[in-house]
């Protein structure tokens, strides 16, 4: 049953979700902020002192943007994956919400972009970090808040997906142990690719969370031209994708 | 709408797999008034009201609310109704306020009328001084009303009311009583789901008493009660073995009879028992009609 999206209805979801937030806000700004400063330091200085070059790179900057993309994933797949689950088994709010004019495609695409919105924001932290510990601050940088809106909307949509359809909330830790910590990982973060046996090299170019580091390096140290235009297309593309597919799930598990 | 139903079923059925949660289910809520949906556990009530807002999708059958034919017009619908769901689910962080202003914005509400519109629902569930008291501080009676206010803040011209005093004590239930009953004589139709006899006897225009996933009869209540359990009945005290002799006697007679766990009512005049004369009432009705035993 879908049909258009109305923007009352969105509005009305965003209005819920964004009220909710202010009561929330501080922990979550907390540990967004101290999250990606910990990695900061504890790579940087860490694995800084043994290498001070990776990829042609400080090993700050490679540090500092590759958390960009770390910083996307944890407010974005988490947030969705237990908010999602609570709301519909817990706290019952989707009864409550698809009792109004609101259908699950117009549930699912506000809670998404909102999600996507805070990606982009919280995302942008370690730049802001980085520059502490001596990352040099570039124009490209400016879009780094939209890379992260663009790949939080994919992953926000991931943990919709994935919440629709886990029988229980201990399945999360199936998903976060065998799917998002070797995602997470094997994406340009910490270490190159290129260091990994050629075959983990292939699947890496399936990650989307490797396109969204590539992209935010060339967005603070150069864009790459086509290269670019690539990684754009994969994490819109992934973000189409899941989207639809969280709207499919979650409607199987709400509507009986 | 030229039938003058706010709700009207013809034939609907609902299935989970292999069980069929409602069978062929006739139901009309006339405008303007309070249909009770009685029914034990289990007999279909809830996924009943699931359809009413396209929670649950009906397999076959006839469902038009307000007018719209549910579920391609359901949106539509929605807007113009109010839901009370059994289970609490306001957000527990937010204030009173914060709760009734997320659902003035959910249900469309213009801007310029926001405002009032949560001030009206405020001082309809008394709760205009806990406007800024996070739910989680508020009694279960406050959380109650603030459910109802919730659901009434757009106004609606149908009320979906899900078990809506169930776990509450005898004063709240009271409380909520007369608001209810207030907002139906100020014409706003309601259907009401419950298994408190009590509830649907005071509030209820006409009862539906459902059964296994479908209606066993429909009227209003004193109607039922002289058709289905007549005028009175005795009400005989005992040990068990005591009380099953009564009910083998009143049977011989050709006289029905339900147990109520501590004693059995023997309904018609029961010459000869010694017992308690009563009026007869609904819950003999729902015993009779919906069966002792437990599913």
């Amino acid at each position: 049953m879908n049909g258009r999206l109305e923007r009352s209805a969105l509005s009305g979801v965003l209005v819920r979700e964004v009220v909710n937030f202010s009561s929330f806000w501080k922990s979550t700004t907390f540990s967004s902020t101290v999250q990606p400063t910990i990695y900061l330091v504890a790579f940087g200085f860490g694995f800084g002192s043994l290498v001070s070059q990776v990829a042609g790179y400080d090993y700050v900057d490679f540090v500092a943007t590759g958390t960009v993309a770390t910083g996307v994933l944890f407010s974005s797949v988490f947030p969705a994956m237990f908010g999602t689950f609570v709301k519909y088994q817990f706290q019952r709010t989707y009864d409550a919400i698809l009792a109004a004019p609101v259908d699950v495609e117009e549930l699912v695409t506000a809670e998404t972009l909102w999600i996507a919105a805070r990606s982009g924001l919280y995302g942008s932290v370690p730049l802001i970090v980085g520059m502490v510990f001596g990352l040099d601050p570039a124009w490209g940088m400016l879009t780094v808040p939209f890379i992260g809106f663009l790949a939080g909307f994919g992953w926000g949509s991931c943990g919709i997906l994935i919440a629709a359809i886990v029988k229980s909330i201990d399945g999360f830790s199936y998903v976060s142990s065998a799917l998002l910590t070797p995602l997470f990982l094997v994406a340009g973060t910490f270490f190159p690719l290129t260091s990994l046996p050629h075959w983990a090299q292939v699947l890496g170019n399936f990650n989307p969370l490797f396109h969204c580091v590539q992209l935010v390096r060339h967005a603070s140290f150069g864009w790459q031209g086509w290269s670019d235009i690539g990684h754009l297309a994969v994490i819109i593309g992934f973000g189409l994708v899941m989207w639809r597919l969280a709207i499919v799930f979650l409607q199987r598990r709400l509507i009986d | 709408m030229s039938h003058g139903l706010a709700i009207r079923l013809r034939g609907v059925v609902k299935r989970f797999g292999e069980i069929t949660a409602v069978a062929g289910l006739d139901l009309d809520v006339p405008e303007g008034t309070c249909v009770g949906l009685l029914g034990p556990n289990g007999a279909g009530k809830t996924t009943t009201m699931k359809m009413l807002t396209a929670q649950a999708i009906a397999d076959e059958g006839e469902l038009e609310v307000l007018g719209h034919v549910l579920p391609g017009d359901s949106k539509a619908a929605r807007a113009q109704c109010g839901v009370v769901p059994q289970l609490d689910n306001l957000d527990v962080t937010l204030t009173t306020e914060q709760n009734l202003l997320v659902f003035a914005h959910l249900y469309r509400i213009a801007r310029a009328e926001r405002r009032a519109a949560i001030d009206w629902a405020l001082d309809l569930a008394n709760l205009r001084d806990r406007r800024d008291t996070r739910v989680d501080k508020l009694s279960g009676g406050m959380r109650r009303r603030l459910l109802i206010a919730r659901a009434l803040v757009h106004r609606p011209r149908l009320l979906l009311l899900d078990e809506p005093t169930v776990g509450l004590d005898p004063q709240v239930r009271q409380e909520l009583w007369a608001l209810i009953d207030n907002l139906r004589s100020e014409g706003t139709s309601i259907l009401m789901s419950t298994h408190y006899i009590e509830e649907a006897q005071r509030l209820a225009d006409t009862v539906t008493i459902m059964s296994h996933g479908s209606a066993v009869a429909v009227g209003p209540p004193a109607e039922l009660v002289a058709k289905h359990a007549g005028a009175e009945a005795v009400e005989v005290y005992g040990p068990p073995a005591r009380l099953t002799e009564v009910e083998g006697v009143a049977r011989a007679q050709g006289l029905r009879t339900r147990r109520t766990g501590t004693s059995i009512a023997v309904l018609g005049n029961g010459h000869g028992l010694d017992g308690e004369r009563r009026p007869a009432n609904l819950e003999d009705v729902f015993v009779l009609l919906t069966g002792e035993e437990i599913a």
